[in-house]
């Protein structure tokens, strides 16, 4: 047998095993998301060249595993049947995760699919020092755990009161759990200090009182394996799509440009600075727009 | 304040999430379009969810009255969807 190249193997989804000549095959999951199709032809591969098992995998990945190595060329062949790719593994971009975010689920405040379906496109498997991850959630319950990934984003919701919508029911006062609504004479004071985008005042006002614009929170160098640490949100809100791929080009960019090989985003951002980076950050959070 | 004539009270405090809003739910379906129902709530998760959930199921919530003692009343018209 010829020599197995296991970097090409491992950057197109294919994980050695501990029994030789076995290999777990990762799939491309974009935002958890798989259709009835993928789900079906996931099953029939699993059947006939694996074990008849998947296993789920803790970032809403798919493997097979049991592929023999001298199946590999056709069970690619017969994924992609079924719309299904190989995912990857090794120094690059990985599986792009999200909750159902605001398509589905009643608190989500974005459009996490979108989202996630954007970030695969732009970045999923780009080569780079070491394994970059993106997650997204649609709000402030953070089901997704955003600030575990490189480069975290949460659905957030910037409100405003209208007053002449208000009829001083005193709900939105209760609902939020961060304390910074309050009411005086029947009129509304927000404490914007402590408001902390959830939304749930503008989701739970009776008379839509309170009108909210989607916007996002990053957080970044976030890594929950060996080392434990919680993305940093350095950034203020981000109001637009266009402002928040501007800024996870430049991040990603900040971290091709500065990582050494085999260095975590966490690692490069301590060793070269949080300061210098979140200056790269502002530029990209300002870009094109002057003010 | 406006006062409000109301049709029908339920006391949810004797029962935990999820079934808090169930039992008002129930509630409001005994009633006719236009009438009002007084749900008598806990402080906490009751009071932050529950006005939610009747605007998310299309009702109408006319006031939220404070009793000062950890319970609200919450006051909800009844929308027949
Ligand atoms: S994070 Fe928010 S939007 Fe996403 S699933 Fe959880 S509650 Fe819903
Ligand atoms: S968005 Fe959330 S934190 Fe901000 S005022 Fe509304 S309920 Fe409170
Ligand atoms: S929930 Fe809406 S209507 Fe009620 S007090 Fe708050 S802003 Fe006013």
């Amino acid at each position: 047998m010829a020599e197995v190249d296991f970097a090409a193997l491992k950057k197109g989804g294919f994980m050695r095993q501990k029994q030789k000549g076995y290999f777990s095959l990762r799939l491309q999951v974009v935002g958890g998301q798989l259709t009835a199709e993928n789900v079906k032809k996931i099953s029939e591969v699993a059947e006939k060249y694996g074990r008849g098992y998947v296993h789920l995998t803790s970032r809403q990945g798919v493997e097979i595993p049991f592929i023999r190595f001298e199946d590999i060329e056709e069970v690619r062949r017969e994924l992609a049947k079924g719309g299904v790719k190989p995912g990857v593994c090794g120094p690059r971009v990985r599986t792009v995760t999200a909750c159902q975010g605001s398509a589905v689920c009643p608190s989500g405040n974005i459009d996490t699919q979108d989202i996630a379906q954007e970030l695969d496109a732009r970045y999923f498997g780009r080569d780079l020092p070491h394994k970059f991850k993106f997650g997204v959630t649609g709000c402030q319950n953070n089901c997704l755990k955003a600030e575990e990934n490189d480069l975290g984003i949460k659905g957030a919701l910037d409100v405003k009161w209208v007053e002449d919508k208000c009829i001083s029911c005193g709900v939105c006062e209760k609902a939020c759990r961060e304390g910074a609504i309050s009411m005086a004479d029947g009129k509304i004071v927000l404490d914007e200090r402590r408001c902390n985008y959830c939304g749930r005042c503008a989701k739970s006002c009776p008379t839509d009182a309170w009108e909210g614009e989607n916007a996002y929170l990053v957080s970044f160098g976030g890594l929950f394996g060996n080392t434990i640490h919680k993305g940093d949100a350095i950034l203020p809100l981000i109001r637009s799509k266009e402002q928040l791929y501007r800024v996870t080009d430049a991040a990603i960019q900040f971290f091709a440009d500065h990582a050494k090989p085999g260095e975590r985003f966490k690692f490069t951002l301590d060793r070269v600075g949080l300061e210098t980076f979140k200056e790269k950050m502002e530029e990209a959070y300002n870009g094109g727009i002057s003010d | 304040m406006a006062e409000y004539q109301i049709d029908d009270t339920v006391d949810i405090t004797d029962v935990v999430c999820p079934i808090t809003f169930v039992k008002a739910k129930c509630a409001i379906e005994e009633l006719d379009d236009g009438q009002i129902l007084s749900v008598h709530l806990n402080d906490g998760e009751p009071v932050q969810n529950v006005p939610r959930s009747f605007k998310e199921e299309g009702h109408q919530i006319l006031k939220l009255i404070d009793n000062g003692d950890g319970t609200y009343d919450l006051l909800v018209k009844k929308v027949e969807a």
